[in-house]
Parts: structure tokens; sequence; C-alpha cells
């Protein structure tokens, strides 16, 4: 009754808006300015941070154009001889491609084992940081002390770096690809641990109260309330964590870790410049198959999952 | 005036609207009545083109509704503001800009996308929350506020539209018995002095009756009644509700929502 008194007493008096615009225009002019005043110390500290850290990584413009060209010299080097006439000739014919990828099959084979790899560490991974996920999500945790040691859990298994691993891995396992999925597993449990407790803790939390109601436990509110809302998330960043995965399973073999990185370690190495070229060649295009395919999968997720 | 003919929209299997045609001259307040799934909201949702009709046609003042795109789609949809059951307000931003949202279709959208509004839309936009007793929430963030301001809060927006009708669909559904009649007061007073056409789908008869100039009653995505609210007998109530007699007394008085002194 009041509202509608008020409206009606607003609407007769001449220009009842004035004195409102007038109170919230100089609340907002304050507000804004108070932002204002933020964003200019703030963006002083950020700019003064960059130029510090340049300073401290040596990253300076002489340095810079000194370096490039070099850059320039080695992609140089590793370019192969290739003569039209004999581009399809035999393996043994020089300046032929069968000549420059002479060790296809053994490099498919590692390749084929690299994906392996990532496969094994990523289903490995979505396992660990599902189990993860849940107890690390601010929103679900039944108690303090639990998120807290699933969180700090994550983060151990995040921070130390994959190499870092993959160098214990291999003095304890012994050199090969064990020692890679391991090492690739633990820092996937890391990473999805907390990006899969970030998915639960944007749920929805109205089916968590009605399954709470309702009497269920809190592996029932899980698996009924807050699991079928995160599934989709969940799926699509495993998939994106095999694209990365696959990155790092190529790179873990130079530590002894298994896969294609053993051997380009070993080509780059000994200088042999056409093999390292025919090498990267192979992996650009095997992980740029294994990201279009699983782009357009997670698409497709998507896509349903929003509907 | 807005014209419909013949429109229907098919869903998969189920038909939601069914053969409607209807004509709203211009000034009315009508109040759309029927179960939960008789088509109501679908109807609504065509008129602002949040769905598009299998077959029929909408008109407004002679110009073809159901043939517009693009930009002539938005501006018509800036021309027929809607207001939502669940408010559908943006609630991480604060109310101002919530109620500024509904300028858009009328400004250059680059300025929008960088938040820069001009002074005088942001004093409109204070009164008009003003007219509707919500000055003092401007800066707050709108996720913040209760049910009867929120509701509140997006029809400052509609009217920021400076549209020439509203759709609103189920209105005071979610809102308590107080709430709700400070929401349709509003929706009435901006009826009456605005003189804008006012299209409301209600879940309950007494609001309708007690609110509405006209009433719409559908079924099966069918209309089965449309006239005065004095012309709706209780049989026809019972019709549109698909109840019998001694139900539907009880219905009229459990579905409530008149406060009585």
């Amino acid at each position: 009754m009041s509202n509608a008194a008020a409206i009606a007493a607003a609407s007769v008096a001449a220009d009842p808006g004035a004195a409102a615009v007038a109170r919230i225009e100089a609340l907002r002019a304050q507000a804004a300015q108070a932002r204002r005043k933020a964003t200019l110390g703030y963006g002083a500290l950020l700019l003064l941070c960059i130029i510090v850290a340049a300073w401290i990584n040596e990253v300076h413009p002489r340095a810079l154009a000194a370096g490039i060209p070099r850059i320039g010299e080695y992609f140089a080097l590793t370019v192969p001889k290739l003569e039209w006439a004999q581009l399809f000739a035999g393996p043994r014919t020089e300046g032929s491609l069968a000549f420059w990828f002479y060790r296809a099959d053994e490099w498919g084979w590692l390749l084929l084992q690299t994906a392996n790899m990532a496969a094994m560490a990523t289903l490995a991974g979505t396992l660990g940081g599902f189990c993860l996920a849940f107890p690390a999500a601010s929103n679900l945790a039944p108690r303090r002390w639990i998120y807290v040691a699933a969180r700090r859990m994550a983060e151990l298994c995040r921070t130390v770096p994959e190499i870092v691993y993959a160098l214990i891995f291999v003095w304890a396992f012994g050199v090969g690809p064990l020692a890679g999925i391991l090492a690739i597993a633990i820092h996937s449990v890391g990473a999805l641990g907390k990006l899969f407790a970030e998915v639960v803790e944007n749920a929805d939390m109205r089916p968590v109260e009605g399954v709470t109601a309702a009497g269920g436990n809190w592996f029932e509110t899980v698996r009924f309330a807050v699991l079928p809302q995160v599934a989709p998330n969940f799926l699509s960043y495993a998939i994106l964590r095999f694209e990365i995965n696959v990155r790092g399973a190529s790179v873990i073999g130079f530590v002894g870790g298994g896969g294609i990185g053993q051997e380009l370690y070993h080509v780059i190495a000994f200088n042999y410049y056409e093999e390292v070229s025919a090498i990267v060649a192979m992996i650009i295009l095997c992980v740029a198959t294994i990201d279009l395919v699983s782009e357009h999968l997670r698409h497709r997720l998507i896509g349903t999952a929003r509907i | 005036m807005l014209e419909i003919r013949n429109l229907t929209r098919r869903f998969a299997a189920v038909t939601a609207v069914e053969d409607v045609s209807l004509s709203i001259p211009a000034g009315q307040l009508v109040g759309v009545i029927g179960r939960s799934g008789a088509g109501k909201s679908t109807l609504l949702r065509m008129i602002n083109r949040l769905v598009d009709p299998s077959s029929g046609s909408i008109a407004f003042e002679g110009r073809d509704i159901t043939a517009l795109a693009g930009a002539a789609l938005r501006r018509w949809r800036a021309d027929c503001a809607m207001i939502f059951q669940q408010f559908n307000l943006v609630g991480r931003l604060d109310v101002l800009t919530n109620v500024l949202v509904g300028r858009l279709n009328r400004r250059a959208s680059l300025s929008s996308l960088l938040g820069r509004f001009t002074e005088a839309e942001r004093a409109l936009a204070i009164r008009t929350l003003d007219r509707l007793d919500l000055a003092d929430t401007a800066l707050q963030r709108a996720e913040t506020l209760s049910g009867g301001q929120q509701q509140r809060v997006a029809i400052a927006r509609a009217l920021m539209q400076s549209p020439r009708l509203i759709l609103a669909d189920e209105p005071i559904a979610s809102l308590d018995p107080r709430n709700a009649k400070v929401v349709m007061d509003a929706l009435r007073r901006i009826n009456r002095e605005d003189g804008l056409t006012v299209l409301c789908n209600l879940h309950t008869l007494d609001t309708a009756r007690e609110y509405c100039d006209r009433i719409i009653g559908m079924q099966a995505g069918r209309v089965v009644f449309d006239g005065p609210p004095a012309a709706l007998s209780g049989e026809m109530a019972r019709t549109i509700y698909g109840v019998g007699e001694a139900e539907q007394a009880a219905l009229e008085s459990v579905t409530s929502t008149a406060l009585r002194a």
C-alpha cells in the first residue's frame, strides 16, 4: 500500500525525479572517482612490475634484435634438401621425401607410444582430479580441513613441473614410458582437480538443497544434484587436458620418460639437422590432428550440454 | 493495434499454440489465463519473436512482425518490452546498468559495449526507477534486491525501451501477495498513464478479474474464451482450468493472491 501511495504521490509532484537524479548521480560520481583512483594506482603498479620483470629476465631490445636472426639460421640448417625430380623416389635416393623421413616407421611407432602415454595419463589424471574436485570445492567440502587438504594436495601435484616428477620416476622405475605416464598423470590430477573444483563451485546450489532436504547424504548429493550439472564441463576439460598432455608427452622423453621425446633429444644433441625437422613435422601433424578431433568432440559436448 | 491471425506453434510432437486469432486495440490491459502448458508463454514469446511461429501471422499497426529479421527484428523487440516470471535481470550488474540495458537498441553499440551512457540516459533511468520507488537501490547489485524489487527493476528496464507494448509473462508468479499487488498496480498505472498496451499472462483468476479490461482464456493451445471479466462465468473458468465445480470453488480461494482486510 505504502509503495503504491508513494508512486502516486511521486507522479503528482511537479518534478519528483530531479532530487533522486541529483542524489544518485552524486553517489555514482563518488564511486566512479574511487574506481578511477584504484585503476590508476594498480595500473602504475602493474607497469612497474613489468619493467622490473623484464630487467630481471634480461629482456632487452638489443638482445632480442641480435638473437632473432639466429633462430632463422637454425631453421635454415634443418631444412631438408629436396629435389623435384627425386621427390617420390625411394628412401635410398637423396632429395626424396622418403629419404628425409627414412625412419618414419620407427618415429610413427614412437608417436603412437607418445599419444598412448598421453591417453593413459589423462585417464588417470581425470580419475584423480574427479576424486579431489568435490572435497576441494568450497561450496561442497564437508569440513574445512578436508577442503584445505584437498586444495593443497591438488597444488602439490600441479606446482612441481612434470619434468621434475619424470626425473624422480625415471630414477625409481627406470627409463621408459611408465615414468612419463606417472609424471604427466600426477600433474594432470593437480590441474584437473583445480579446474573441476571451480566448475563445481559455479554449480547451482538449489538442486543440492533439494536433495539434502530429501534426506540424501553427501555422496548422494554429489551424485544426483551436482554431477549432472558439471559432467559436460568435466568431460570438456578432460579432453582439453588430453591435448595438452600429448604436447607434454612429446618432451617428457628428454629426461628418459619414453615416447618420441627421447629420439628428438638424441637428434638435437647430435645435430642431425634434417632429422630434427622430420620429427618436428611429424609431431606437429600428430598434435594438430588430435587437437582438431578433440576440439570437434568438445564443441559437440558443450553444444548438447547447453540445451 | 496488434493483429494475430491463425497463429500456430509446434514443438516436435506437441502443438503449444493452435490456430489463435486475436486483435488487441491500443491501450488495452489484457490478461491471458489458463493451466500450465496451455500455451500462454509460447503465445507471448512469439509476439516478441523469442519463439518463431510455425504458421500464421502477427501484425502490429499493419506491419508484418513474423517476417522481420536482423536490425528490424531487434527494433521490434525494443518496441514490445518483455517482463519475465524470473525477472531475468543480470544479477552481477548494478540496478542502474540493468535499467540502462533497456536503452541498448536506441544507441550506438560501441559506446554501449564500453559501458558509457550519457548523463541524460542515466537521469532518465534514475527517474524511471524513482517512479517505481526504487531510486535508492540504483547503485546496488541487482541480485541483492528482493523478488518484488527485482521485478520492478525489470519493469523499469521495460519502460526504458519506450515500448509500444508490454508483454508480461507471469510477472507475479514468483512473488508474495503484497509484492504481487505492487507489481500489478505498477503495470496498471503504466497502462493508464502512458497508454501502453499490456498483455499479461496470469495464473490466478482473481488477479485477472481485478486488473484486466479483457480476459483471454486458453486451453491446450486454443483460445476458448475472449471477453470482459464480467462475462467469465464459473462454468467457463472450469472449462479453462479443466476442473469440476467443487474444485473450482476451492481453486479460486486457494490460488487467490488478493490481500483481504
